[in-house]
């Protein structure tokens, strides 16, 4: 009896904490190569908006999934183009990008409101892996996307890590004018980071509208964009990091509902999140301090080939 | 051809004037594309926001009354940005500050004369937003915690709390199903202008705050080590500036003013607590961009304020007219701050375009 | 990638060079040639225009006139990446390297022919092969911060090597070494000249010169004034074309009396930014009117020792003791309060609050007491008054006290600094490489101001890497190495061997003050 309630819990974790794990892995990426966007919030919830629509209009869960990443990519280009080629700050910028996004999906979403979803995503077991005993049920009985999220993670780390274009990521986020210097195109790598981690959160935010809720609902993501933010502290920057942070989260968020039935009230079990994430910083930060591995050096100031 | 970007040393003092102007006029431009593609005309939609927030005494005077809580957070925001600390989160220091004075106006003296009344709430409205600011702050200044998280977080925070009140144990035993709690007793009311929701005292507070901020920042020692800290905070602590007092101080300051702001609304407009998006739409986000318009001077937020004042009781007025979901005005907010922001590099760069031949 | 050329053959050949930069001139119409095979010294004082002529051979900075030919082809270098591509390999005088990262990794960064996945594999064999034919010892899976400044050199020697550098430019290379590491490069770039590549090397050290260089360009404010064979001339003659006229600084002056003890440091600790011992059991005192200079190889403590002074780091053991009262740790403010003048060793990034005005600059450190201030508010009148007496007086200039710090140029920003620092009548001035980086007029002036504070009565720290500035203007030099004073020795009868020799530990005992 036990048993199966921490099974199931820690199996509802795993979906809860997906968009999470999304926006921070693509979080990671723009702030290793030295861009801070704030913007995570908005990505998202036009990424949610898109993909619901999308999907609606086509029925076609896939192609809205993939709107739903192009329409993040294209916040992330648009906080690209103003904090790394107009140079303005960043913190300002992802502000304006978050406020867009939020406004945005409000008026495109209108019309879905109260609408059901036209189709999701199926839960995939995997073959044989889901067989195995406490394991198997909360590891591998998920659907695809939960897959593509924990593939993303040793991937982007090796990328990250061992090959030359992690290398090059990473020295743009900690001393551009060098990289520069060797000839790496420093605004371009920004650009892709950038990009890449818009495509990410609207990854994320398809995520919630089309399977963790699934529906489309005014300001959905309801602060998971910050709660990345604060994630990607938390995981030094490390994709590896990511995933048990954003899976933390998530368990928190089925603590939530779990106990809910027990009468707390649910406004003070709505804190619990954002309590969470304080603390979670709180610890993120402390640790990058004691181990002296700070932020990307270059982070948040925009980069400039000027003469003396 | 090829576009130069040449940092100018000074800023362009043409530039600094005419840039915000020119990126509110793009930023409308672009809306308009936004509502085109909506089915609206951009041209009725302008023309019923202006109608809506200047076009009456009504529409001016409900102007007047949003672009109040918007002065007083964004001289607050002000100097939190003055000094490169990013308060994000006046919007839950102006819920706190509301919460604390309705529990000051139904719990601690309900029966207190107006006098004695009044002027306790808007004490204990600076105390609970200052209380809610300088936690972050202190979590900034000690800890080296990402304020534009915390503050933030505290907002959701914050809001949840009222929620939980307003549900909960403060809800008012005569207001039906509604998240309310009671009607403040009519010695917890500002006054208001004769027709007007314009709660006048907080007006003339809000003017006045613009003024005493102007002067602390250009005039004080304080504003010396905001401003400081702000430009090189190595060469404060150089200086022998306290880096943890100024930050705790400018939080402290910035929050009690958001704090001050929902005083204003709970005693001058709704005269009891309600749910946090009842209390306000936002004021305390979009004192973000009221400030950065302002380009941080106290003076120059009361006219940004009022332009934003307007923008909501116009962004009100098309909501009904046109059915566009509440959401809109986030629209405007976020694309008028992308242009400010892009506007600014106009006044730190000169921009050329050379023509040049390949050699 | 380029053949490597025959010895004698003309590599690079600057023509006419002409770089301005908002009120300076800062290269008129230099040539200036480099053969394969040779190594050819640059020699000219700070600001003479050495830096930007290679900056632009490098392609950092393009020239508003001028052309430049390799190999007789003419080109034009609009980046580093052209740069490296022609075989210009340049290590900067202030590192460009990726701190957190490895040795591999830098080495690594923008190289185009290495592998895609696991690029740092081939890599590792290949700096090991380069480590053993030029002596250029180096691990390549060491961090960068962790490495000595000589060890970062030679990464950045490695860096260039790698890419197929075979014009190697390097700027005021010996600034961060100790004489031991000088030898080993030394014989790492004759090694190299050899195979025919061509060294140039940035310098304002005439022995140097005269050590290394097979031929000598000399710059004097912008201009080539000539270039000759090292065998053809010498030190003397050399230096009146780098400063054109005969003498240097004669200031030194007359053995103070003994005076008060105004600061004594005794046996003081205290940790690093990486959190590592960088003072160990440090002692001396300094007396009113007296300079006492403190020598060593960057690096050794200098740094922390007058952040822990000035109460910008903390102590972790050990006194600091002004005017006979205890001032270990108290806050930095306290510590101006008490007339503790600090001269910073980054006075932009520290000294300077760069967007607000030179009046409001000025009073920095003044603002807190009357009459810059009275109670909470600031007394603008007294402010102004300050400034346009101060602008006068220190001959700084601005366009107006208005104008924001960051127009003035560096000698007028440190002559803004002093005048902030000195105009207080402080007890005890701690400079930190006052005149780094700023040309002849400007330095003189600095270290006369310094010798007139201690005049006055003024006890002066001065930190300084510039062993001759240490030797013109001190009264006691202290030796640094490793965090400790491994000697201190009256300037009067000191030997720069003696000096040169402590300064990489080959030290005496320590002396414990002299009362």
């Amino acid at each position: 009896m036990i048993l199966e309630f921490i099974v199931a819990a820690l199996k509802a974790a795993i979906p809860a904490g997906t968009p999470l794990l999304f926006g921070t892995l693509g979080e990671i990426y723009a702030e290793r190569s030295g861009v801070l966007n704030l913007g995570v919030e908005g990505m998202m919830i036009m990424g949610a908006v898109t993909g619901f629509g999308v999907t609606l209009a086509t029925g076609n869960v896939w192609l809205g999934i993939t709107f739903a990443a192009m329409a993040g990519g294209l916040l992330g280009l648009v906080h690209a183009f103003l904090s790394i080629t107009l140079r303005a700050n960043q913190v300002v910028s992802g502000l304006a990008l978050t406020m867009f996004g939020l406004g945005m999906s409000g008026m495109l979403g209108k019309r879905y409101i109260g609408t059901p979803p036209p189709c999701r995503l199926r839960v995939a077991p995997i073959p044989l892996l889901r067989d195995i005993p406490f394991l198997g049920p909360i590891l591998f009985q998920h659907d695809p996307l939960v897959y593509l999220s924990v593939l993303l993670v040793p991937l982007l780390w090796f990328v990250l890590f061992k090959t030359r274009a992690g290398i090059s990521i990473r020295s743009v986020g900690e001393a551009p004018a060098t990289a520069d210097a060797l000839g790496v195109n420093v605004f371009l790598v920004r650009y892709l980071c950038v990009f890449l981690g818009g495509v990410l959160a609207g990854l994320g935010g398809a995520y919630l509208s089309l399977v963790y809720v699934p529906a489309w609902i005014e300001g959905m993501t309801a602060g998971a964009g910050w709660i990345v933010i604060a994630l990607t502290i938390f995981a030094m920057w490390s994709p590896g990091r990511a995933l048990i942070g954003a899976y933390l989260f998530g368990a928190v968020k089925v603590l939530q509902y779990r106990l809910q039935p027990l009468g707390v009230s649910p406004n003070l079990l709505n804190m619990l999140p954002f309590i969470f994430t304080i603390i979670v910083l709180l610890a993120g930060t402390g640790e990058v301090i004691r181990k002296r591995i700070g932020a990307p050096s270059a982070l948040s100031i925009p980069y400039a080939r000027e003469e003396k | 051809m090829r576009v130069r970007m040449e940092k100018r040393l000074i800023p362009s003092r043409w530039m600094t004037l005419s840039a915000p102007i020119l990126s509110l006029a793009l930023a409308l431009l672009v809306i308009a594309f936004v509502f085109l593609g909506y089915g609206v005309s951009p041209l009725l939609a302008y023309k019923r926001i202006f109608v809506g927030a200047f076009g009456s005494l009504y529409g001016l005077s409900e102007t007047i009354v949003k672009a109040t809580p918007l002065m007083i957070c964004g001289v607050g925001l002000a100097i939190a940005f003055k000094a490169l600390v990013w308060n994000i989160g006046a919007e839950g220091q102006l819920l706190m500050g509301a919460v604390a004075a309705t529990w000051v106006a139904l719990y601690a003296i309900p029966d207190a004369p107006a006098v004695v009344l009044l002027p306790c709430m808007f004490v204990a409205g600076f105390l609970g937003g200052a209380f809610w600011g300088v936690i972050p702050g202190i979590l900034k200044a000690k800890l080296r915690a990402n304020e534009v998280i915390t503050s933030l977080m505290m907002v959701y925070i914050a809001s949840e709390l009222v929620n939980y009140l307003v549900y909960g144990p403060w809800k008012g035993a005569e207001e039906w199903g509604f998240p309310y709690s009671s009607k403040f007793p009519s010695s917890a009311q500002l006054p208001r202008l004769l027709g007007t929701r314009i709660h006048y005292p907080t007006l003339i507070l809000a003017l006045l705050l613009a003024m005493l901020v102007y002067v602390l920042m250009m005039r004080t020692k304080l504003g010396y080590e905001i401003r400081v800290t702000g430009e090189n905070p190595e060469a404060a602590r150089y200086a022998g500036m306290s880096y943890f007092k100024t930050v705790v101080l400018v939080m402290l300051i910035s929050g009690g003013l958001a704090g001050l702001a929902g005083v204003g609304e709970v005693a001058g407009i709704h005269h009891r607590l309600r749910y946090p998006q009842g209390i306000s739409p936002g004021y305390g986000f979009t004192a973000i961009i009221v400030a950065w318009l302002g380009r941080l001077n106290p003076l120059a937020v009361i006219l940004t304020s009022l332009l934003f004042g307007g923008l909501l009781v116009g962004g009100d007025a098309i909501q009904v007219a046109l059915g566009l979901p509440v959401a809109t005005i986030n629209i405007f907010n976020g694309v008028i701050l992308f242009f400010v922001l892009g506007g600014e590099l106009l006044t730190r760069y000169k921009i050329t375009f050379e023509w040049r031949r390949e050699e | 990638m380029p053949e490597r050329g025959e010895r004698g053959e003309v590599v690079v050949s600057m023509r006419g060079i002409v770089k301005r930069f908002p009120g300076v001139v800062a290269n008129d119409q230099v040539d200036f040639e480099v053969r394969a095979g040779e190594i050819h010294a640059l020699l000219g004082e700070n600001g003479a225009g050495k830096t930007t002529l290679m900056n632009i051979l490098y392609g950092l900075y393009s020239p508003d006139e001028g052309e430049i030919y390799i190999r007789d082809k003419r080109v034009t270098i609009s980046s580093p990446r052209d740069a490296i591509e022609l075989g210009i390999g340049m290590v900067h005088q202030h590192f460009m390297l990726v701190y957190p990262h490895t040795v591999a990794e830098n080495i690594v960064l923008g190289l185009s022919s290495a592998d895609f996945f696991f690029p740092l594999r081939e890599v590792r064999g290949k700096i090991t092969e380069f480590s053993e034919r030029y002596g250029l010892k180096v691990d390549p899976e060491a961090k960068i911060w962790q490495l000595s400044a000589g060890e970062q050199q030679r990464v950045e020697i490695i860096k260039a090597l790698y890419r197929g550098a075979d014009v190697l430019i390097l700027d005021e290379p010996t600034s961060m070494l100790a004489p031991g590491e000088i030898e080993e490069l030394f014989t790492t770039l004759r090694r190299m000249a050899e195979e025919g590549r061509a060294i140039v090397f940035i310098t304002h050290k005439l022995d140097e010169v005269m050590a290394i260089s097979d031929c000598v360009t000399v710059l004097r404010r912008g201009k080539a004034v000539a270039t000759v064979e090292k065998s053809r001339t010498n030190k003397q003659h050399l230096t009146r074309m780098m400063v054109g006229r005969e003498v240097l600084f004669r200031l030194r002056r007359k053995p103070v009396e003994e005076g008060q003890i105004v600061l004594e440091v005794k046996g003081l600790h205290a940790l690093n930014d990486k959190g590592l011992p960088a003072l160990k059991d440090l002692s001396f005192i300094v007396r009113e009117g007296e300079i006492l200079g403190v020598a060593g190889v960057a690096g050794n403590g200098q740094r922390e020792l007058v952040e822990v002074i000035t109460g910008l780091r903390q102590a972790t053991e050990g006194q600091v003791v002004l005017l006979g009262e205890n001032i270990t740790n108290c806050s930095p403010g306290e510590i101006i309060g008490r007339g503790v003048a600090h001269i910073p060793e980054e006075r932009i990034r520290m000294g300077l609050v760069p967007g607000m005005s030179v009046a409001e600059n000025l009073i920095l450190k003044a603002y807190r007491r009357s009459p810059c201030s009275q109670r909470l508010f600031l007394n603008h009148t007294f402010i102004d008054q300050h400034a346009e007496r101060l602008i006068s007086e220190y001959e700084i200039a601005t366009p107006s006290k208005d104008a924001p710090a960051k127009l003035l140029s560096g000698g007028n920003i440190q002559k803004l600094i002093l005048a902030r620092e000195t105009s207080e009548e402080p007890v005890l001035i701690v400079a930190a490489h006052p005149t780094y980086g700023l040309d002849v007029g400007a330095t003189e002036r600095i270290r006369q101001l310094l010798l007139e504070q201690s005049k006055r009565g003024a006890a002066i720290l001065l930190v300084s890497e510039d062993l001759e500035e240490i030797m013109t203007i001190s009264d006691r030099i202290a030796v640094m190495f490793e965090g400790r004073v491994v000697g201190i020795v009256d300037t009067a009868g000191a030997e720069v061997e003696e000096i040169g020799s402590m300064m990489v530990g080959a030290g005496k005992e320590q002396e414990r003050g002299r009362s």
